[in-house]
């Protein structure tokens, strides 16, 4: 079985794939994708993460996780989901490295600790822990790709966030790019966690064309990142009519309680999680999780109105919105 | 004798190890090594206080809603504010959501595969049209990559796995039956999810938690698309998650005796009214046969065989803890908790427990007419199976219960009591995740996070030991279990995965801050 036109376009994010992929091309990918012995291996290795990518992975509506593990690729490793237990699964990877195979897909989720190896330790070789920098540095050598799934692997994320006494970070931990040094073979993916068409599209993508999806200065797919939240918010007409909520829960544009959207590149208003809510559309805003400065954003921080100082509202340019935000600093309900 | 490693142990939330001796065909000796640190705490220090919500949810990706929730309910103490009815219902709904969504996801994607035997779909000959082609991939990968020698694994991520003869369940029917149920399993979870997305805007990592409710407002159409999600989910957990966990059991009775362990702790669940007193599952910690009070004042974390140099057998909240990576003696990044000096289990057996000896109806229903299927007493349930049948007792009756929250919200109304952030305040923030007792506690400062502390599930039972050397809860589980190959140690495997581990969650600093000790504690 292979994918279908509609599936693919859909993965692939609507229009602008209508144009990139002409029907000749699915046809002649829907054998390609038909031929086990051409299926992708693909090896997922979690390092400092949350599992939040992998479940989120699993919350792909079309096509289902079932169709993509059995169907369009070979997932060799991936520590949730695989059958196999201690050195079972550690010689999958282990072998992966030896045979030099040169057409997987290498995935990592999570950063990767610096200051110690035991920080980060997966699996055991020769009676000793094995630090997950090497693991990532000996499957990169000879990945095609190098997927980084997630604002961990991808920016650092909130692992890699700073201490703000210090400016420091706990255990160094470090993006993918940072512990190879060449980010040729990386296509970031980032979002926190990234929603699971992002990341079953972009391997589609690189199945299918054989090619790298087009990417933006932060190595992202374009086709999913390359819009604003804001751009295609729910709420856009709301923000053009100048209404805002004033608190969680009130109708309008959220950027007075701290929404990202307008710094934000990000498709999910229009593909919505599991199909069925939106961080803008539940009322929440965006929290900018795809963006590299995530969670610090300076000393913003996420919410940023709430602790902001003085000079920081007088620097914010909108006069309606820098009254707003000083309202709320002066007595008044700080965002609520 | 022989020393084996686990190492991983996949098939759980994150970087879980296991080391077991094995003497005479059983586990003599165990220890339990949590292998990733990030160190939430220190990273916390210094934010706004509304940001924690969003940053301990990143704590884990399987269970974010409890910490949310947590991190919530602490910071509405800190704040002195309640949630309204609304947002007490929509948490529970979220809340509630995910516990099926991590109930189902534990049997039959990280525990099945210790039972069923997924080569058996090579011998599919019904008419199942997703059988039928996840046999065809089996065979093409089979054939195909025999051929080719670069390859590195064929079937994965399936195989290959422990292999011994009587591993697996050999009834074909059974078998194929499980893995259908298997991959439509993929399909439930996902609803559950779209359930915990309709009213907390995404998941994982919910957008929509904030001190006093949610942000969602429950519209009509958001409780019509959450009860058609629920419907479906119900039908799976009634009509076939319970009686797979029965199928299970029955192939397996004698895990009803492996992986023992007796205490247990629960901080309780689901706020029934506005009360915010009365739990839907109970709290209680169960010592020597019997339910006392919950004091968490009773809690103290030993550090002697983990990686922090600071000090040890102290209140959570009164330890001053740094990282030591390399420091002797010390085997893993998990702290030992203790419950008046004792090892404590945590999870839905402990919910399941508290609630029974509490007289909670529904529960003792459930339990004994389990018990009567099986001719088994109630000391029958401090086992592997046991904690099975807990998660799917838990299960059907949320399920049930979650339309009466359904039914009380409050259309179209305000999904949340407003706040303001005040200058100093202290909250504690205790829940339950799907896999045990959460504690979040923060002090507020200069309108700033001054100091925050995660208390988390599995740093309970699979801890290490503590300063006296009293093994943790797995540790001391394991002891005692069959291993029939030592190169093949499923059965260990099966004992760890009972208690559906989540290590990013177990691991982490906490800070020392004497200022937070003098906090009343329940």
């Amino acid at each position: 079985m292979a994918i279908s036109r509609r599936e693919f376009l859909k993965i692939m994010g609507g229009t602008t794939a209508a144009i990139a992929f002409p029907g000749v091309i699915i046809q002649g990918c829907k054998r390609a994708l038909e031929r086990a012995s051409a299926r992708t291996p693909v090896i997922w290795i979690q390092a400092q993460s949350c599992s939040g990518c992998s479940v989120s992975l699993l919350n792909s509506l079309d096509p289902d996780i079932a169709t993509v593990v059995t169907q369009y690729i070979s997932l060799n490793f991936h520590q949730t989901l695989m059958g196999g237990t201690g050195h079972v699964a550690i010689n999958v990877i282990d072998e992966a490295v030896k045979k030099a195979r040169n057409d997987y897909v290498l995935v990592v989720e999570g950063s990767i600790p610096t200051k110690d190896d035991m920080y980060c330790t997966l699996g055991m070789l020769n009676g000793h822990h094995v630090g997950v920098k090497k693991w990532v540095t000996d499957l990169a050598r000879n990945a095609k790709v190098v997927l980084t799934a997630g604002t961990c692997s991808a920016f650092g994320g909130i692992p890699a966030a700073e201490i703000r006494a210090n400016g420091d970070n706990p255990t160094g931990a470090k993006s993918v790019a940072e512990i190879l040094g060449d980010n040729s073979k990386i296509i970031n993916i980032p979002g926190c966690p990234p929603h699971p068409d992002w990341m079953i599209g972009t391997i589609m993508h690189l199945i299918l064309k054989g090619t790298m999806p087009e990417l933006d200065e932060h190595r992202r797919p374009k086709m999913y990142y390359g819009k604003t939240v804001h751009e295609q918010c729910e709420h856009l007409s709301a923000y053009k009519r100048g209404i805002f909520a004033q608190k969680w829960g009130d109708p309008g544009c959220l950027y007075k309680l701290g929404c990202l959207g307008m710094d934000t590149g990000c498709d999910i208003p229009r593909r919505k999680w599991v199909g069925v809510n939106s961080c803008t559309g539940s009322g929440s805003g965006c929290i900018g999780c795809t963006e590299k400065p995530f969670p610090d954003y300076g000393n913003r921080g996420i919410y940023k109105h709430l602790t902001a100082s003085l000079d920081e509202i007088n620097r914010i340019e909108n006069a309606e919105i820098r009254q707003a935000v000083l309202n709320l600093r002066n007595g008044g309900s700080i965002n609520g | 004798m022989a020393r084996v490693y686990l190492d991983p142990i996949t098939r759980i939330e994150g970087h879980l190890s296991i080391e077991i001796e094995v003497q005479n065909g059983r586990v003599t000796d165990a220890w339990s090594k949590g292998d990733m640190f990030r160190g939430f705490e220190k990273i916390l220090k210094g934010r706004n206080p509304v940001d924690a919500n969003q940053i301990t949810q990143r704590i884990c990706g399987v269970c974010p809603v409890s910490h949310g929730l947590a991190s919530s309910k602490c910071l509405d103490a800190a704040f002195k504010i309640r949630p309204n009815k609304n947002g007490r219902l929509l948490r529970n709904l979220v809340l509630g959501a995910n516990f099926l969504q991590s109930h189902i996801i534990h049997f039959y994607h990280l525990c099945a595969l210790d039972y069923v035997d997924i080569k058996a779909i090579l011998e599919y000959n019904g008419g199942d049209d997703k059988l039928l082609s996840v046999r065809d991939w089996v065979k093409n990968e089979v054939q195909i990559k025999a051929n080719r020698p670069d390859a590195i694994t064929a079937g994965g991520p399936f195989l290959p796995r422990y292999e011994g003869n009587d591993f697996y369940i050999k009834d074909k029917n059974l078998n194929w039956a499980a893995i259908a149920h298997y991959l439509q399993a993929f399909d439930i979870r996902m609803k559950a999810h779209k359930m915990v997305a309709t009213f907390g805007g995404r998941a994982p990592h919910l957008i929509g938690l904030v001190p006093g409710g949610v942000t969602q407002v429950p519209t009509g159409a958001k409780i019509r698309e959450y009860k058609k999600n629920l419907r479906e989910v119900e039908k799976f957990v009634n009509e076939v998650y319970i009686n797979d966990v029965i199928a299970v059991a029955r192939a397996y009775r004698n895990y009803f005796g492996i992986g023992k362990f007796m205490n247990q702790l629960s901080y309780g669940v689901f706020e029934d009214d506005d009360t915010l007193n009365k739990f839907f599952l109970q709290r209680g910690a169960y010592l020597n046969g019997r339910v006392e009070q919950l004091n968490t004042a009773l809690i103290k974390e030993h550090v002697q065989y983990s990686r922090y140099s600071s000090g040890s057998n102290l209140h959570p909240l009164q330890g001053a803890t740094e990282p030591n990576p390399r420091k002797g003696g010390a085997y893993t990044w998990l702290k030992a908790p203790r419950y008046k000096d004792q090892a404590m289990e945590v999870g839905p057996l402990a919910r399941v427990v508290a609630s029974y000896l509490s007289n909670n109806e529904p529960v003792k229903s459930e339990v004994n007419a389990l018990l009567k299927m099986f001719s088994a007493d109630i000391s029958a349930v401090f086992s592997v199976l046991g904690r099975h049948a807990a998660r799917a007792i838990e299960s059907k009756l949320i399920c049930k219960h979650i339309w009466n929250w359904l039914d009380e919200l409050e259309v179209d109304k305000p999904p949340r009591n407003s706040y303001d952030i005040p200058e100093r305040g202290e909250g504690e923030g205790l829940v339950e995740a799907p896999r045990g007792a959460l504690g979040h506690w923060i002090v507020v400062k200069d309108r700033k996070i001054e100091n925050y502390q995660a208390v988390v599930p599995t740093t309970w039972f699979c801890g290490p030991r503590d300063d006296r050397g009293v093994k943790g809860p797995v540790e001391q589980a394991l002891i005692g279990t069959p291993i029939s190959d030592v190169n093949n140690p499923l059965e260990a495997a099966r004992v760890v995965r009972s208690f559906d581990p989540c290590i990013a969650c177990a691991v982490h600093v906490v800070e020392g801050d004497r200022r937070i000790s003098s906090m009343k504690i329940l």
